[in-house]
């Protein structure tokens, strides 16, 4: 890198030009730029191209696979979970697999998927680019946050090959159990997995940074924060929320290696293991719960507010109408985020922490209810007089409305500590989450991807492909989780490698079983029309104009699609309006992309942003 | 296509609503006092299922109504100040009247009624085991460390209260009907939590504390009692019994359940037997 600034960007954008053409015409004025022009690094080695490249765009796809590849796997051990509570007279597991698969399915799906498929991937490849800067603000650190992660991901899989396995102390590690005999993995795969989190936490902190800087110091010139599309405001909330919850979750792993490897009794009472007295005394188990719900409640937003933005550009956009209530989805963005710092306890209601808790935290989790309410009506009142597209991309979003409603309706269920009580621990909970954090945001990937895949490829996904994949996975999945919740209703408890026969479990709870196995096989199965979808259409998929959707935010104004290195060519662009102009009365077409200046669009009756 | 599309999402509605009134899958009767659990529940069904309903009808309903046309501008309307503020205290008023009555019955959960007799129940890597208080109505002091063959429960020694308790060394525990009872919780090693779904009730167990929670058995009967909180490889199989009876029944069960004051004696003829038995 010794040569960086031989290779400066050719053209830095000459302001005494710019000066002038701002003169032209003062309802076109915009501040200036208060940075110089970014400098790039210009990889001149295969290694540095293709590997250890320092482009956001080319990142975030790096992110996007490993994450995708990573999340291949969940699946997989969730169908080997699914055939083992169905089937269970087929002895496909054994009660210690069967945990393992749980909680590495549980932790991979929440951290190795969303959270860097979200921030690494849909933030590498969009923040720059919504944002009119050319890459993010360090380049360098951005790279190593990737192989940092990817280093985290590899550390998780070598835990399927120590001895004893990887953990199977459920996703939520709690001690004592974690480390102790009676669990499987409770030595040499808890060990990894805490690493694995150690150096996710590490890496996605370079990450972190640069999403955070990059967004507040290096947005276009009249891209004001009001005017920031709303796939931004979400993914830079998240971060924010996720520099300050990732430390709980690192010191809790901390402080448990050493509870493991020298005795320390951080999370460790006196207690007798198998038998066996421990020389642990003193430590307190329900610290460790707080710590890692401290880093868990707002894991969820972590991965849901990048969702809501996105969601709710997709909407905007190929409902050909602005996003309704802009400024109330901004500080609902902002406002779900502070309020998730408060709530953590609602996981924690029946733990044996102090009862009275109970009344605080139902309260606040209750109060967290009315922002999200206020974006799902945001966003159905965007549908209300628009001109609907039905697109994959709004197919998915229409979905998305849906599930993540239910989701967030039965949210008010557990999140109101009396009825929490007898659903607790039990499928309810499972139905709950998959359906909240698990099926919504996914669903949502699935439209960005149908979305955005014409800008990093050039080419159109296959649609026909696209429907089949749409409808078994939206039917599909609703078909799995909302069943669920009655079985949780019946009491039948997570977490149970095998229910038997129980006296209060009807015979045909167990044929619900088996209907959600199923129901599972083949969403999973769907999975592959969408994968056999991306690669062949890479190279055979329908050329893509340059704007297909005739969408305003930046990303699709570039000169080149898909972007070239520094994205925006000589000059990067100046931003006179917000992303949502869709449809504005007396303007010829039905958008008018954020850097068009009002002087080309006189007639046009837009309200000011 | 939006016509497809509308229905699809109207009959997923439907369905969801069909399936709610129509599928065999509900709780178990109640058979403790926590009625008013389920009818929280079913308060939070009917207010979110309304929500959920009316978002999902206007959502086919826009999809079909508001169908793409070359010809149509969609509407320019970037806020409505009136509107969301009127949303606004709709939900807040909805949050609320979920919460309020939440809150009350969580209140009663938490406050141990002080006729309440105590029961112990152990819990451990994977099984359970039961202390009654004895005639003193006091349950005596533990400590992890007095854990031995001799002394399974961990009782104090010195502590007087504990030499009438009574141990149950087996999974079946008998309750008495209509008569409060506080589950104190002990385990000795990992997070366990005492479930039977018919009872509502449910509290982690916490190595180092005592937690716990009350109920009232308002039905006689044979339960199942399931571990509640993940404790290891053999969570799915730490199940128990629990019975609730008449008091005639109950205190002939009590009356067989040996004290610690018994259990101390007959180690100790075993522990000689034993010796005895190894000197020869």
């Amino acid at each position: 890198m010794s040569d960086e600034h031989e290779h400066k960007l050719e053209a830095k954008s000459d302001y005494t030009a710019d000066a002038s053409s701002v003169g032209a015409s003062d309802i076109d004025a915009v501040p200036e730029a208060e940075l110089p022009d970014q400098d790039l690094y210009h990889s001149h080695s295969w290694w540095t191209t293709y590997v250890f490249s320092q482009d956001a765009k080319y990142i975030g796809i790096q992110y996007a696979l490993t994450a995708i590849g990573t999340g291949l796997l969940g699946l997989v051990l969730s169908w080997l979970m699914r055939i083992q509570l169905a089937f269970p007279g087929l002895g496909l597991l054994e009660p210690a697999a069967y945990y393992q698969f749980v909680t590495m399915h549980g932790m991979i799906m929440v951290i190795y998927l969303l959270t860097a498929l979200f921030l690494g991937g849909f933030g590498n490849l969009l923040i720059p680019l919504m944002c009119g800067s050319r890459d993010m603000a360090f380049p360098y650190v951005n790279m190593l946050s990737y192989w940092a992660f990817v280093v985290a991901v590899l550390v998780l899989l070598a835990s399927f090959f120590v001895p004893g396995g990887p953990t199977g102390a459920g996703w939520t590690l709690y001690p004592p159990q974690a480390i102790t005999a009676g669990t499987p993995g409770s030595n040499m795969g808890i060990i990894l997995m805490l690493i694995s989190l150690i150096l996710f936490v590490a890496g996605f902190t370079m990450g972190g940074l640069n999403y955070i800087i990059t967004v507040l110091q290096l947005r276009a010139r009249g891209m004001t924060l009001m005017r920031m599309p709303l796939t931004i405001w979400g993914i830079f909330t998240a971060t924010v929320l996720a520099l300050l919850a990732f430390p709980a979750l690192l010191v809790g792993c901390l402080m448990m290696t050493l509870d493991s490897m020298l005795g320390t009794s951080f999370f460790m009472p006196a207690m007798v293991s198998m038998g066996e007295k421990l020389s642990y005394d003193g430590g307190s188990p329900i610290l460790f719960q707080h710590l890692f719900w401290f880093f868990g409640h707002p894991e969820v937003y972590i991965v849901a507010l990048p969702a809501f933005g996105i969601v709710s550009d997709l909407l905007s956009v190929h409902a050909r109408k602005n996003i309704f209530g802009y400024r109330m989805m901004v500080w609902a963005i902002v406002g779900i985020g502070a309020l998730s710092f408060f709530v953590w306890a609602h996981h924690m209601y029946v733990s044996g922490m102090n009862p009275w808790f109970g009344f605080f935290f139902a309260t606040t989790t209750l109060i967290i209810a009315v922002p999200t309410a206020l974006k799902v009506y945001n966003w159905i009142i965007t549908l209300w007089r628009a001109n609907i597209q039905l697109t994959l991309p709004m197919l998915f979003s229409l979905a998305f409305i849906v599930t993540f409603l239910n989701g967030g309706l039965t949210g008010l269920f557990l999140g109101n500590v009396t009825v929490d009580v007898p659903l607790s621990d039990t499928y309810f909970v499972v139905a709950h989450f998959h359906m909240v954090m698990g099926i919504a945001p996914i669903l949502v990937v699935f439209g960005a991807i149908y979305h955005w895949y014409p800008l990093i490829t050039g080419r159109m996904l296959n649609e026909t492909l696209g429907k089949i994949h749409f409808w078994v996975t939206f039917v599909g999945s609703y078909a799995i989780y909302f069943p669920m919740h009655y079985q949780g209703f019946v009491g039948v408890p997570r977490r149970y490698f095998e229910i038997y026969e129980s006296p209060y479990i009807e015979t045909s709870t167990l044929v619900l079983n088996q209907f959600i196995t199923i129901a599972a096989l083949i969403v999973g199965a769907a999975q592959l029309v969408f994968l056999y979808n991306i690669i062949t259409s890479a190279r055979l998929g329908k050329k893509s104009e340059k704007n297909p959707w005739k969408a305003n935010s930046l990303e699709w104004h570039t000169p080149q699609m898909p972007p070239e290195h520094g994205n925006w060519g000589k000059e990067t662009p100046k931003v006179y309006r917000w992303a949502y102009d869709y449809s504005v009365p007396g303007a010829k077409e039905d958008y008018i992309p954020q850097n068009v200046p009002p002087s080309e669009v006189i007639g046009a009756k837009v309200e000011k942003t | 296509m939006p016509v497809t599309v509308a229905v699809a999402f109207l009959l997923i509605t439907v369905g969801s609503v069909v399936f709610h009134f129509w599928s065999p899958w509900w709780w178990t009767e109640v058979a403790s006092n926590w009625g008013g659990m389920d009818d929280t529940i079913i308060l939070t069904f009917w207010i979110t299922g309304f929500v959920f309903v009316v978002i999902c009808l206007f959502v086919s309903y826009c999809v079909w109504k508001f169908a793409y046309r070359k010809d149509r501008i969609a509407e320019y309307k970037p806020e409505d100040n009136k509107l969301e503020k009127r949303l606004t205290w709709i939900t807040t008023l909805g949050v609320a009247a979920l919460l309020a009555p939440g809150l009350v019955v969580w209140n009663n959960y938490v406050t141990v009624p002080e006729n309440a007799y105590k029961v112990e129940v152990f819990a451990y890597q994977w099984g359970w085991k039961y202390r009654l208080p004895g005639d003193d109505g006091v349950l005596g002091k533990t400590d992890i460390r007095y854990i031995s063959d001799e002394n399974p429960f961990g009782l104090i020694l010195e502590d007087p209260n504990g030499k009438d308790d009574r141990l149950v060394d087996g999974d079946e525990l008998h309750l008495l009907l209509d008569r409060s009872v506080k589950f104190e919780l002990r385990t000795i090693d990992v997070l366990h939590n005492f479930y039977v779904p018919q009872f509502r009730g449910k509290m982690d167990m916490v190595p180092g504390i005592i937690t716990y929670y009350w109920i009232t058995p308002t039905k006689t009967g044979d339960y199942e009692v399931l571990c509640a909180e993940y404790c290891g490889s053999g969570h799915y199989a730490m199940r128990g019994r629990v019975i609730v009876d008449k008091e005639q029944d109950y205190k002939k069960w009590e009356a067989k359940q040996i004290t610690f004051e018994k259990m101390l004696v007959q180690n100790k003829k075993n522990k000689n037997l034993q010796l005895a038995k190894s000197n020869k």
